[in-house]
């Protein structure tokens, strides 16, 4: 099963040199409250005036998978063409007691919790249908995070090209730094998806890096 | 009461399957125990513990678990050729029960209650 396993692996990374697809399925990943909505409604509202979802304060706001097809993306001469795949957050533990304090109600918070635990399986069954990864931290929190290091790992396991999103660094504290230091081997990207803050170098490291 | 620690020894480890790992883990963090993992899992391995934890949460007694491991080195030559990834000492536990205070690259600081 391992080597069956391995040789998947090696047989779509081959795939992926000699015959490179015109559309590329790019899966926004990380944990809750990241900002992974707020940033894939960015991508969408500057390439082709429209939203995926509605963020919330609230943690598991987005509790399935939404998929946005044929986005352009034109940066320096060079242009790709994706399909923005925004995904739950990934988490180990979901207690429907954290969602009481936003004023929900128990029913609420437990259908909440129900649709939560569904939406990271689905966002863990989606790696492998994908062909590059948007992983997005909340540069104001502690990078080194179980759920950080799970999915950094499985992506590199499965050899998908990966652009760390170190995003909210509007916030006064805000390290991007730190980030880049928990996970020197990838590339990381600064922004703010909220104010729209270094998007166009999020761009051309998006071109070069999936195109 | 106190709480009761299984340290499972990288040699049994080794001997177990994914899925058998996944379930004995799952098995004891749902009986209130911690457990140690002396190698690890691999991230494969912890993204399935994931999600059979995300359909074992009955939003009453058990609601999780917290996992903390030391982060993968870079790996030698000779397993990147093999193609071999060894996971390293690794505690999870029930979420309400374990809660991680601080983590670095080389050091876990967690609390049992």
């Amino acid at each position: 099963m391992g080597i069956l396993s391995a040789l998947k692996k090696k047989l779509r990374f081959l795939y992926k040199i000699f015959l490179r697809k015109d559309k590329l399925k790019i899966g926004i990943y990380g944990p809750p409250n990241a900002g992974k909505t707020t940033l894939a409604n960015r991508i969408l509202r500057d390439w082709i005036g429209e939203i995926i979802g509605t963020p919330s304060e609230i943690p598991h706001e987005t509790r399935r998978v939404k998929l946005r097809e044929g986005v352009k993306i034109q940066v320096d001469g060079k242009s790709i063409t994706i399909d923005v795949v925004d995904t739950p957050g990934i988490a180990a533990k979901v207690d429907f007691h954290d969602f009481l304090k936003y004023g929900l109600s128990e029913e609420e918070a437990k259908r909440r919790a129900k649709e939560a635990t569904e939406g990271v399986i689905e966002a863990i069954k989606w790696l492998d249908d994908l062909d590059g990864i948007l992983l997005v931290m909340d540069a104001t929190e502690d990078p080194f995070t179980q759920v950080n290091v799970t999915i950094v790992g499985n992506i590199e396991a499965r050899k998908l090209p990966l652009i760390i999103v170190a995003n909210k660094i509007d916030l006064p504290t805000a390290s991007p730094a730190r980030i880049k230091s928990a996970f020197p081997q990838h590339q990381v990207v600064p922004i703010s998806a909220l104010k729209g803050i270094n998007l166009d170098s999020l761009y051309k490291a998006m071109a070069e890096k999936f195109g | 009461m106190g709480v009761q620690v299984n340290l499972i020894s990288k040699e049994k480890l080794n001997k177990m399957g994914s899925m058998e790992k996944i379930r004995m883990i799952l098995d004891n963090v749902k009986e209130g125990k911690i457990v140690v993992l002396e190698s690890g899992l691999t991230p494969e391995e912890e993204a399935k513990l994931i999600e059979f934890t995300m359909l074992e949460i009955d939003h009453e007694k058990f609601v999780g678990i917290e996992l903390e491991s030391y982060p993968q080195r870079e790996k030698s030559l000779i397993s990147k050729i093999l193609g071999k990834k060894h996971g390293r000492l690794t505690i999870i536990g029930p979420a309400n029960r374990l809660k991680t205070i601080e983590k670095q690259e080389d050091l876990i600081k967690a609390l049992i209650t």
